[in-house]
């Protein structure tokens, strides 16, 4: 059975180019960049390439950009310099929609005696920013937002928010993980001082990230020992990774300079619409407006995201739910909860995210299957004839 | 992702018996759209008193409509005494297993089984026995204790995983905990119940505890512990004497200055130096 991957929030298939610009540092040039002979030396080079990729894709200038395990690794880091370098300053703030990689070390710094600012969204998705705005202070160490929502897609106006708080001397940081690669990302018209991305979201292997540091931003490492990343970030470079990326950085660059995305965007909005159209009951969780081109986040009630999730997998087609069915707490995402989607809708709340290489066939064969799929576990549900089709 | 049994697949992707019995026998309703899975059981009894058809509708993963759809199939021509006895553990053992996460969908079935046979006989609808321990998922003590006795469960995530109680905000783990310590008879060797203090007497306390407690026995080496303030359970403490300049200091703060204050204040207790 063919797989249509459309769970692209999630990881995304390393492309072909990716992994053959790798082959190479797996096998025969496994010398050591940090080394004095040129057997090693070379593979330095390489790694200055990469960042120069990378650099370009956000508009960073290669000094700026230190390589680090993951997006996970990135977030931590900056979280703790920023705290680090700011020791008399207790508060922190950041979303309450935010990835798990910030959300739990907010938390956890909760429990270490920081005041933790958890600024809300409307039933949308959009960030309140009045409340924001009002909550910096003098004893801000650190505003921490999410570029783009994993779950909904959603995009936070990032450029004006981070001028808003480096203009009041507050450290900002965004974890743009969802963003890169999917929109053009320019951090010269932004007051973002440290930027957090992950390789494996946008088409290079799992265990590679990034963290852009704006020069002149106050630093501490967080991974402490040898020279390597100019001290910043210290263990023998993952080089065929390194590598990788900065090869899928390019390639993401080039496909957003040709505006490929706004294919990705058709396709989404195909099978956004047609869903809808023939689902009744089914909405669209976030805003559409402000929005990644590759992620529908679609409610369907009455039903539960797994089971839809297991007859989809049926069908060969991979997806994500909006609830977290473990460990017998069916509690939904924070993120739906925190946009307030009913129950009724945030337990069937299923993501689609596409990527470049979605095609249309494979849509159009989700369109076919969705719907006999979501009438079938609603012809097994005991409220969908008392409540769904009295509604519709 | 979930490691279901074939068997489990099989009744999620061809349930049996799925819809409503229009003149029913029995009928048992359970779980809620808020809390992710809901159930609803009907039977219908034949001249012999013995359940001739079953059938289900049900909210949830594929676990729950798998369990609902054994739980039909299991009851069909028993007597309401003997399909009585069904436990979860039969409905799970039915279905080849379940991921220990999902056993609460066996539990749902069963429940939906009683509900429905009481409904039969007549009997008022139950009062909520005992009193509520979870309040995110409305979970009593007398279920708490029924199911960690009937499973042998002897961890917090075990309760959760059978009937979600805790699965939420985590104030009952306290009290699930004192539920499964009475049940297996053993005193959870864990931290005496620290009374609410307030900041007032908090701080009294570690005053005190500093000057009876600590300082006489540092004074025994020549030193001397001063209080500088207490922020939430952060103790915030200067080293004097000869502990100012003793390498050993900061072993002494953690190991002895800090469990003292843990012991006779709250265990929630950190200890940190300041110069």
């Amino acid at each position: 059975m063919d797989v249509i991957y459309l769970d692209n929030n999630a990881t995304t298939k390393v492309a072909p180019e990716v992994v053959e610009a790798m082959l190479p540092y797996l096998s025969q040039y496994y010398g050591n960049p940090s080394s004095m002979h040129s057997f090693g030396g070379n593979v330095s080079e390489k790694i200055e390439a990469a960042r120069q990729h990378v650099a370009n894709l956000i508009g960073a200038s290669p000094k700026e950009i230190i390589f680090t395990s993951c997006g996970t690794e990135s977030d931590g880091t900056a979280i703790r310099a920023a705290i680090e370098s700011n020791p008399d300053r207790k508060q922190i703030i950041t979303s309450r929609v935010e990835h798990p990689a910030i959300k739990n070390l907010y938390e956890t710094l909760s429990k270490k005696g920081y005041q933790v600012t958890f600024v809300p969204v409307d039933n949308e998705g959009r960030l309140d920013l009045d409340y924001l705005y009002k909550s910096l202070n003098d004893d801000t160490a650190i505003v921490s937002l999410m570029w783009a929502n994993n779950e909904t897609g959603v995009i936070f106006p990032v450029e004006k928010i981070s001028r808003e708080v480096k203009d009041r001397g507050i450290i900002f940081h965004t974890d743009a993980v969802q963003a890169a690669g999917k929109f053009q990302i320019d951090v010269n018209n932004t007051g973002v001082d440290m930027l957090s991305l992950s390789g494996h979201k946008f088409h290079a292997p799992k265990g590679i990230g990034v963290l852009y540091i704006r020069k002149g931003t106050k630093f501490s490492p967080y991974m402490i020992g040898g020279h390597q990343e100019e001290g910043r970030r210290g263990g023998t470079e993952n080089v065929a990774s390194i590598i990788g990326l900065g090869k899928a950085a390019e390639m993401a660059k080039q496909h957003l300079d040709e505006n490929g995305y706004a294919g990705v965007g058709q396709l989404r909005d195909k099978l956004e619409t047609s869903l809808l159209e023939r689902v009744t009951n089914s909405m669209v969780n976030g805003e559409t407006e402000n929005r990644l081109p590759n992620t529908s986040s679609i409610a369907f009630e009455y039903v539960e995201g797994e089971a839809i999730l297991l007859m989809m997998n049926e069908h060969g087609i991979c997806a994500s739910s909006g609830s977290a069915c473990t460990s017998g707490s069916l509690e939904p995402s924070h993120v739906l909860r925190a946009m307030g989607v009913p129950f009724t809708a945030a337990h069937g709340s299923i993501r689609f995210s596409l990527s470049r290489y979605t095609t249309a066939a494979e849509i159009d064969f989700v369109i076919e299957k969705m719907p006999p799929i979501i009438d079938r576990l609603r012809e097994l549900s005991p409220f969908w004839k008392q409540k769904g089709q009295v509604n519709s | 992702m979930w490691e279901y049994t074939d068997k489990v697949k099989d009744h999620f992707l061809n349930p049996r018996n799925v819809g409503v019995i229009d003149d029913p026998d029995g009928v048992g309703e359970v779980g809620s759209l808020a809390c992710g899975d809901a159930l609803t059981f009907y039977f219908k009894l034949d001249e012999n008193e013995k359940i001739a058809d079953a059938t289900f509708q049900t909210f949830g993963c594929a676990s729950a409509i798998a369990s609902s759809s054994a739980l039909t199939e299991m009851v069909k021509g028993l007597t309401l005494e003997e399909a009585k006895k069904i436990t979860n553990e039969d409905i799970a053992e039915y279905l080849g297993g379940l991921p220990k996460e999902k056993m609460h969908c066996s539990v749902m079935g069963r429940d939906a089984l009683e509900k429905a046979i009481s409904c039969h006989l007549g009997e008022a609808e139950k009062e909520v026995e005992g009193e509520i321990v979870c309040e995110c998922f409305g979970v009593t003590d007398v279920e708490i204790d029924r199911v960690v006795r009937e499973n042998h469960l002897s961890t917090i995530e075990d309760v959760t995983d059978f009937v979600k109680a805790g699965g939420g905000c985590g104030n009952c783990h306290d009290r699930i905990q004192e539920i499964i310590d009475g049940i297996r008879g053993t005193v959870h060797p864990k931290r005496k119940k620290s009374p609410a203090l307030t900041n007032l007497q908090k701080i009294k306390l570690i005053e005190e505890s500093i000057e009876r407690e600590i300082n006489p026995n540092l004074k025994k080496d020549a030193g001397r512990l001063e209080l500088v303030d207490v922020d939430g359970n952060r103790v915030l403490v200067r080293m004097g004497g000869n502990c100012a300049s003793c390498v050993k200091s900061p072993v002494t703060l953690k190991h002895y200055v800090e469990s003292k204050l843990r012991e006779l204040v709250a265990p929630e207790i950190v200890v940190e130096e300041v110069q």
